[in-house]
């Protein structure tokens, strides 16, 4: 217990510390992850840490995060991406491959350890690339989008090349693994498999079972589960089932001998449209963060720096030469698809580093008993170089190329960024008509409630709810609050939707807030807290009601009409004052400026409710109000006495 | 029998002198349509289907109203925007009003002679009634003299309120009977209760 609350407070203590000076210097977080691991590395060594097992445990972190790359992934996204998808990004990976393959073969490798390292270098880091564009905002241009699309084919990528790497197993690394497992004890990992007895065809019935069940499960299964589970209404079950469902599915892949990998990828894809999908998100993202920086560290910390110096030259030499290789075959791509300008050289500079799914790669070929282990030490320290330098090209980038694309003008405008999404929390009486009213005038929506009944009938009729808590930032994050133009909290929870606002005011200022109020003083209390478009919920319905009753009295309508406007002017001019003066902190009735206004307010309320005043309507009245008839006389004679005057009163 | 349908717009109606006593007795015609547009349309919402519908059911088309600013109450001109649509009232197809009446019977507080190019008004008043009279011509209806009270802000005292009112009910009743001379009234610069082109009774 103590080893290993010392080992976690070792690696959190690196991770923490590293991590945001890499950011500060624009390294990017893998970066500094792979620092840390350096740094502690000396004292793991100390304590005869096994590196190499926390590694094997960490690598669950990538299938946890080929499960939120599935979720990101609709179908319908995909299809629209196919060309860019399928062309560019199938095209960087084959010919960079096959390029890297065709040097290494050249250089003495055997094919099936070439085509391993091809495989291996041709990723390129999908977390440092996507992390920089966004913080450039570059992610919208032709460049960020081609990179999008190479990266994202370069992620389903890793799934077949995961299932395909074991079929170039040397023999010799084999045995050498099997001897070692036998003296280790570790054979653990075959012993799972239920399908290494099985015939061809029994294997292949039991893949497809498999593969089936994680879809229609998924698809069908996973509803009523979360329908059950919140019903205690407890935050952690649905971590827990969310951690409980990758598990779960991870395990099944083992046992019928597929890649974990795969499964959860698959599994998050039939998810992409559910409306869990925001919580599953924001469930699971916090542990593949952290355990893919414990990956990152073990990667750093395993670096043997011997080897660097034993053979500096030629690691340089490799990393310079594989990225100048990645630059060159992404630069003719960029020409075949005619991307232009600046956009072809971010494409080109910005992913020609190798990425962190190399270490993945890397690890799992060692393991697999493909490449061995020297050459992959090796090939590790390239890798790290390469992303090492990546900041270097996006200097190079900002600072040579883009001035000089945007001083002789060939730049291409920049795309108009596509209409923000609306998020509407609270998906109610309220709610759903400000959503149905935002839909039909064609914005998109995301919506968030946590009543899994109300969702299924809305699911039911085709509206595209999201299961979810507002009030979790992360959810909120998930739900894309970062890109959402505006924010509509209609949630019941009074409390709640005012700490909404103040959270949102401060560290989303871009976001507009339309509030619903339960009453007078939860609009002091929203105001304060930040918004500035606030509804009461009965507000209008009650003004309506008022008018109906006015005109079923006999008032002419439109007269009623303006009654009510008049109203409406006088109260809104009553909620702005008391509101600036309403202090959360003070009750109203202690709150001497507060009392003041509102014993003025009232009085006027009186005067008019007397008829002593020319009531609320006044104000839009006045225009309908002729002059008495002595007016009229004195302003003829005087239009008659040559002063003319072009108005006309009414009659 | 004319079918004629009457539309009355006055925003300020409790605050009339005349137009609110027409309006009533112009309620109280049998036969005739009475629409007060500010009643059916209070937020401006106006039927274009309903009013479209309203237009080819009658012969006569006449809007009572107070000029202001030297033209039609507001809800007025939204009436014009949106129901004379193209295809509908002018244009291609747009033959639904063709033959038809259109008449104006307007309060004006301006006294007659300053309705002249020496008057404060300084243009006579059928000129400030230009718009409509286009309006009309564009949708081949006919434009007759329209029914005019000067002076209506001083009409109680001078005791002229009752004669308009009693002149514009007998002027309804004369369209809806087939007796009022629209020929007359055409070649008439304005009509007033006590020049009203009306046929012998019967």
């Amino acid at each position: 217990m103590d080893g290993f609350l010392l080992l976690a407070f070792l690696f959190l203590a690196a991770g923490v510390v590293a991590v945001p000076i890499a950011s500060r210097l624009g390294l990017g977080s893998v970066l500094g992850y792979l620092i840390a691991g350096i740094a502690i590395s000396p004292l793991l060594q100390q304590l005869h840490v096994d590196v190499v097992s926390i590694q094997h445990f960490a690598e669950f972190g990538v299938v946890m995060m080929l499960f939120l790359v599935g979720l990101e992934l609709e179908p319908r996204m995909l299809w629209s991406m196919r060309d860019k998808l399928l062309g560019l990004g199938g095209l960087q990976v084959a010919v960079t491959a096959a390029a890297i393959m065709g040097i290494a073969m050249l250089l003495g490798q055997p094919w099936s350890i070439a085509l391993a390292v091809g495989l291996v270098l041709s990723l390129s880091s999908t977390a440092i690339v996507l992390q920089t564009l966004n913080e450039k905002g570059l992610m919208k241009c032709d460049g960020g989008q081609s990179s999008f699309s190479v990266l994202l084919f370069q992620d389903i990528a890793v799934i077949p090349m995961l299932a395909f790497i074991p079929l170039l197993a040397l023999p010799e690394l084999a045995d050498m693994a099997v001897a070692s497992a036998e003296h280790g004890g570790e054979g653990d990992h075959g012993s799972m498999s239920l399908v290494e007895r099985l015939d061809g065809w029994q294997r292949a019935l039991v893949t497809v079972g498999a593969i089936g069940l994680v879809v229609v499960g998924g698809s069908y299964l996973t509803r009523p589960v979360f329908r059950f589970i919140a019903i205690a209404r407890l935050r952690e079950l649905f971590t827990a089932f969310a951690l409980l469902l990758v598990i779960g599915i991870a395990l099944l892949m083992i046992v019928v001998g597929l890649s974990p990998a795969l499964g959860t990828f698959l599994a998050g894809v039939v998810l992409a449209n559910s409306e869990y999908r925001h919580e599953l998100e924001s469930d699971i993202d916090p542990f593949k963060g952290l355990l893919l920086g414990l990956f990152f560290i073990t990667v750093g910390a395993a670096i043997r720096f011997d080897l660097l110096f034993a053979n500096l030259g030629g690691v340089v030499a490799m990393t310079l030469g594989l990225i100048a290789l990645k630059a060159l075959i992404l630069y003719a791509l960029s020409r075949i698809f005619s991307i232009t300008g600046a956009d072809r050289w971010l494409f080109t500079l910005g992913l020609a580093q190798a990425g962190e799914f190399g270490f993945v790669l890397l690890s799992f070929t060692v393991a697999s008993s493909v490449i061995p282990t020297a050459l992959a030490q090796q090939l590790l320290l390239v890798v790290t170089l390469s992303m090492l330098l990546t900041p270097l090209l996006f200097i190079i980038y900002d600072k040579l190329i883009a001035p000089r694309f945007a001083a002789t003008g060939s730049r291409q405008a920049d795309e108009i960024e596509e209409q923000g999404s609306v998020i509407v929390a609270g998906h109610g009486r309220f709610g759903g008509i400000v959503n149905r009213i935002l839909l039909s005038a064609g914005f998109k929506t995301v919506v968030l409630d946590y009543q899994s009944e109300q969702l299924e009938v809305l699911r039911k009729f085709g509206i595209k709810v999201y299961f979810g808590d507002a009030m979790r930032p992360d959810l909120l994050h998930a739900a894309g609050i970062g890109e959402a133009k505006m924010l509509v909290i209609a949630i019941d929870e009074r409390e709640s939707a005012t700490e909404l606002v103040r959270y949102v005011t401060e560290n989303y200022p871009h976001v507009y807030i339309v509030v619903r109020a339960l009453d007078r003083h939860h609009v002091y209390e929203l105001w304060n807290a930040g918004a500035r478009d606030i509804i009461r919920e009965h507000f209008d319905s009650s003004l309506r009601a008022g008018r109906s009753a006015l005109e079923a009295l006999g008032v002419h309508p439109y007269d009623a009409e303006r009654q009510v406007r008049g109203f409406v002017l006088n109260d809104r001019e009553q909620m702005y004052q008391l509101a600036s003066v309403f202090n959360p902190d003070i009750p109203a009735h202690e709150n001497a400026e507060y009392v003041e206004k509102t014993k003025k307010f009232l009085e006027r309320y009186e005067q008019a409710m007397r008829g002593t005043s020319a009531a609320f309507g006044s104000r839009l009245d006045r225009g309908w109000v002729p002059p008495s008839l002595d007016d009229v006389e004195a302003e003829e004679q005087a239009a008659e006495s040559g002063q003319r005057e072009d108005g006309e009163t009414p009659t | 029998m004319a079918r004629l349908i009457v539309y009355y717009a006055h925003p300020g109606h409790k605050y009339s002198h005349v137009n609110k006593y027409m309006a009533r007795a112009a309620g109280a015609v049998d036969g005739i349509t009475f629409v007060d547009l500010y009643r059916d349309y209070p937020r401006f919402d106006i039927d274009v289907n309903v009013e479209q519908r309203r237009l080819v059911e009658h012969d006569v088309v006449l809007f009572q109203f107070p000029m202001f600013w030297y033209s039609t109450p507001s809800i007025i001109k939204e009436w014009e925007d949106l129901v004379l649509e193209h295809g509908f009232a002018y244009g291609a197809g747009g033959e639904n009003l063709a033959g038809k009446q259109m008449m104006l019977a307007v309060t004006a507080a301006g006294p007659d002679d300053a309705y002249r190019h020496e008057g404060y008004q300084h243009y006579p008043i059928r000129t400030f009634l230009t718009p409509l009279e286009q309006t009309a011509r564009l949708c081949k209806m006919h434009f007759p003299a329209p029914y005019v009270l000067y002076s209506s802000l001083k009409a109680p005292a001078a005791g002229l309120v009752e004669p308009h009112v009693d002149g514009y009910v007998r002027l309804l009743e004369a369209i809806r009977d087939d007796r009022y001379d629209f020929a007359a009234a055409e070649r008439m610069n304005v009509v007033h209760f006590d020049t009203l082109p009306v046929g012998e009774e019967g």
